[in-house]
């Protein structure tokens, strides 16, 4: 028994608070395995795989900005106005004043940045409610596209749709496979070793007992075992095909930003400013520089997604990313942020945007109308936060919460000390 | 006394939390009409005994009886227990700011007319209520217009809206000055005389050796004696012995200051209130902290004194009007919190929940906030130097925690005021400012804190403590200032400290200088 919690605990993570990933990593997988049945192996091919990684990465990549937004405390509404604002202003930018393709990438990044330093200035210096600007965002840019675009849509160039469609190309000898894609697999492999080791030594400098070394090898040989199938599957797919340079781009901007908010003062600040604004302030945090840094970067990564999702459909239209900013905040709580602000993790947000893009793919695989895809999925989302509070209340293990904080900091969990008057947090206390 | 019925009787209660023993084998006996005082150190399972009283930990989730008016009760939640007249007002008050006094007293109970609310009734009912609390108000007046004594009475005259015959107070003088204090306890020996009885935590032990009638003991969930104060002859000392289970000598640990120069001075610090400009809460205040010295700053709740820490602490209250800041000779301008981190100002804050520590993180997290700089590169955090820090702290400071990996959350008030204290000590700061620093700390914890003060002191840091509590100003304090209305009123050194002189300064804008 105890072997199997040990087990638990340290299958996914360095130390015992990362055991918490467990859930919402194991809810992923059995959504997999089951549809993986249902749909008699059609999920796992390559080519669904593929496509479920070209129609989700820019949701993902919402998720990522969508998460430090949340975390600090705020929301952002208007993600799906910015990319179709900024999709049709960068698709005009090619077909009426023929910008080069990069330029007009640049361009589109620039145009969220603006934005975004909009939005950030009403959040941060004006005071205005994240929730009240992005909602003005939202109608602003939607309408901005629209007039900008006559409501008509535009076409974009081939280059151009490299980002949203392309894949990596057939380089080096005829393996019968992608090898880039199975050079990145590998080197996704190594990256896994080089960590588990990087963890184990990390633990014994904090004169604590790293995982039992079976522990880390079964979990190094899981992860490594995932990373070698999907490389194979991506790399097995019709000629012409492999890992999408959008997944790219979202590899590497989960790395990135999982550093970022993990592993520096500037991302630790964000979390503070979340938990409580106003202690992050006395411990000299600025905090109008942090919020304003994190509507901003939503709005980049917004217009990073409208382009790629252009990209991928070959032209802009008035009806780009509707409804994103939902998909986003969705994956975001999914993944265990807390609706306060302070709790969350990238990589919980993946792994929640991730949960939705199966359960959708794999209805509609299975044929299921997207009226009743909604309905399942406004009901998956209910009762996955659902489940959570109430495991929270019984003070059981907390599926939800099992991602909040799993590599930044233990979670706080259920009380196991009798909670004293110190405790009454919750209570509303009358400003004295 | 022993002659009274008995209202109350808890049998044997135990109570279970996964891992942990919160109460075992508790007995409590309150009699009709008395006022009974509960105490014990932080965690000693007070709270937790009066939630099993009040439903909040429901029939089953608890061993043993609860023998109420003669019966065995079994409440399944906090309405059953108020519906048979058990109403506990807990320390942070359970008041909607933005409504009126009577809307406040009737909430959830509000008095009915066809349907709709009876607003006239109970405006009327109200002033009745609040007649008996003593509260001289308009019914109408928004509660956040009115003190925190007065919202406290607010609770009061809530509870009695709803035919209260066991008033449960918990820690209820904690926010209060020493006037609204006085009036509260005035109250329950009202109460008493009409027979309402009252249950009363608190860790103010001169206010309970005054008014309590019987005073039973919790240490560490277990009961350890109940005392008849007139009978046994109880006094501070004695509580005090049966809460820590040995002789406390003294409260203050003993301690030879080594006071250098004068490195620290604020020079004609004036400031305005951040809303209503018109209103001056800094006039004119000048002070001096040396090398090594404890410099306290006493007052009445509202005197202006931590308004006036904050907004040295790098402008954090108030609009900045004029003064100047000297630390070693030279003229420093702080305009932000990071400034006067920089310049080696700590701030630690008299309300460590709302304000101190960010509830979410972990003891690790918590020391090193103020200045991650100290353990990051090019703003890459060092996990391993995080630990090590807050590690050594945590054994200098002898936190009671199994790791640093430790919610805050999770420890109690002393403990996480000493993380509190890491955070700003990690800081390594010339100058402190301690607020409050062991309001809702358990006497032992406060002996700690206190050490931990003197130590940073002869280190030959300045440090700055402003309290409500006089009898702390005079044990730790090498030179204190009174506060009164935003005016620094008078100046004085240990020796001639007592309690009248600074009492009498404390409430008089009358400069007195007895140095």
């Amino acid at each position: 028994m105890s072997r199997i919690k040990d087990l638990q605990k340290n299958l996914f993570g360095g130390t015992t608070s990362n055991a918490r990933q467990f859930g919402m990593i194991f809810t992923l997988v059995a959504i997999v395995v089951l549809f993986q049945i249902l749909t008699d192996g059609l999920t796992l091919r390559s080519d669904n795989l593929i496509a479920l990684f070209n129609q989700n990465s820019y949701i993902l990549i919402l998720a990522i900005g969508m998460l430090m937004v949340i975390v600090a405390g705020h929301i952002d509404l208007s993600v799906g106005s910015i990319a179709a604002f900024t999709g049709i202003l960068v698709a005009k930018s090619m077909a009426e004043w023929s910008l080069p393709w990069p330029v007009a990438i640049l361009f589109g990044l620039a145009i969220g940045a603006i934005i975004g330093a909009w939005q950030g200035f009403w959040v941060a210096y004006i005071g205005v409610p994240a929730f009240i600007v992005t909602l003005a965002g939202m109608l602003l840019f939607r309408g901005g596209n629209q007039f900008i675009g006559n409501a008509n849509t535009i076409a974009v160039p081939e280059g151009f749709r490299v980002i949203g469609s392309g894949f990596l190309p057939e380089v080096g000898p005829d393996t019968g496979y992608n090898n880039l894609t199975l050079l990145l697999g590998l080197a996704a492999c190594v990256a896994v070793v080089w960590r588990e080791f990087q963890a184990r030594k990390t633990r014994r400098e904090m004169d604590a007992d790293p995982a039992p070394m079976w522990i880390s090898v079964l979990r190094m040989a899981v992860m490594v075992g995932v990373i070698v199938f999907a490389s194979l599957r991506f790399a097995s797919g019709r000629v012409g095909t492999s890992f999408p340079v959008s997944g790219i781009i979202l590899v590497a901007l989960v790395l990135a930003y999982s550093f970022y908010t993990r592993n520096t003062a500037a991302g630790r600040h964000i979390y503070a400013v979340g938990g409580n604004s106003r202690a992050a302030e006395l411990s000299g945090v600025k905090l109008k520089r942090v919020n304003f840094f994190v509507m901003m970067n939503m709005a980049v990564l917004a217009s990073l997604a409208g382009m790629i999702f252009v990209a991928r459909s070959a032209a802009s239209g008035p009806q780009d990313g509707n409804g994103w900013e939902l998909d986003a905040i969705a994956a975001v709580f999914i993944g265990g942020a807390a609706v306060s602000g302070g709790i969350g993790t990238i990589s919980g947000s993946i792994v929640g945007g991730l949960v939705m893009a199966v359960l959708n793919n794999g209805l509609q695989l299975l044929g299921v109308g997207t009226d009743r895809v909604q309905i399942i999925k406004g009901l998956v989302l209910l009762l996955a936060v659902a489940l959570d509070v109430y495991n929270k209340k019984q003070g059981k293990f907390s599926i939800i919460g099992s991602l909040t904080r799993s590599f930044r900091r233990d979670t706080p969990t259920p009380p196991t000390a009798p909670p004293d008057a110190e405790r009454e947090t919750a209570r509303t206390a009358v400003p004295s | 006394m022993s002659d009274l019925p008995v209202l109350l009787e808890m049998r044997s209660i135990t109570k279970e939390f996964p891992g942990v023993k919160a109460l075992a084998d508790v007995n409590l006996v309150v009699r009709a009409g008395e006022i009974h005082a509960i105490v014990g150190e932080n965690g000693a399972g007070k709270s937790t005994l009066m939630k099993v009283l009040s439903g909040v930990y429901p029939y089953g989730s608890y061993d043993g009886q609860i023998i109420y008016q003669g019966a065995e009760t079994r409440f399944s939640d906090i309405r059953a227990s108020e519906n048979a007249g058990i109403v506990i007002i807990h320390q942070e008050l359970a008041l909607i700011p933005g409504m009126s006094i009577a809307e406040n007293i009737f909430l959830g109970n509000e008095p009915r007319k066809r349907g709709a609310i009876d607003w006239k009734a109970a405006n009327r009912m109200a002033l009745d209520l609040m007649a008996r609390v003593g509260l001289r108000e308009d019914p109408d007046t928004l509660v956040k217009d009115i003190g925190v004594g007065k919202q406290q009475l607010v609770e009061i005259a809530k509870a009695f809206a709803k035919d209260v015959k066991l008033l449960i107070l918990d820690e209820p003088t904690a926010a209060l000055n020493e006037a609204d204090s006085q009036h509260l306890l005035d109250l329950l020996r009202g109460f008493r005389s009409r027979g309402i009885t009252s249950i009363m935590i608190s860790h103010k032990l001169n206010e309970i050796e005054a008014i309590a009638d019987q005073i039973t003991i919790i240490r560490d969930g277990r009961t350890v004696e109940t005392l008849n104060v007139k009978a046994d002859g109880v006094d501070e000392d004695r509580i005090v012995r049966g809460m820590v289970g040995r002789e406390l000598h003294s409260r203050f640990p003993d301690h030879t200051p080594k006071i250098g120069e004068v490195f620290f001075e604020v020079r004609n610090w004036n400031v305005r209130h951040p809303i209503s400009a018109e209103r001056q809460v800094c006039k004119n205040e000048s002070f001096t902290v040396r090398r090594g010295e404890i410099v306290g700053f006493a007052g009445l709740m509202g005197a202006g004194r931590t308004e006036l820490a904050m907004s040295v602490f790098g402008r954090s209250y108030g609009v900045y009007e004029s003064g100047t800041i000297i630390k070693d000779g030279k003229e420093i301008v702080l305009k932000s919190v990071a400034d006067a981190i920089a310049h080696g100002l700590a701030y630690v804050s008299e309300d460590r929940k709302a304000i101190g520590l960010n509830l979410l993180d972990d003891i690790k997290t918590s020391t090193v906030a103020a200045k991650l700089s100290k353990i990051s590169r090019h703003g890459v955090l060092d996990e391993v130097a995080e630990y090590k820090a807050a590690e050594s702290y945590r054994r200098e400071l002898r936190t009671k925690a199994p790791t640093v990996d430790e919610g805050v959350s999770k420890l109690s008030g002393g403990n996480q005021q000493k993380v509190v204290l890491a955070k700003w000590m990690f800081t390594d700061p010339d100058l402190l400012i301690l607020d409050e620093p062991t309001r809702g700390i358990d006497v032992g914890a406060k002996y700690e804190i206190y050490g931990i003060i003197q130590r940073l002191a002869d280190q030959g840091k300045g440090v700055v403590v402003i309290s409500s509590e006089l009898p702390e100003l005079i044990g730790l304090c090498d030179r204190i200032y009174t506060v009164f209305e935003g005016t620094i009123t008078g100046e004085i050194a240990r020796q001639d400290a007592d309690p009248e002189t600074l009492m009498k300064q404390m409430t008089s804008t009358k400069k007195m200088q007895t140095r």
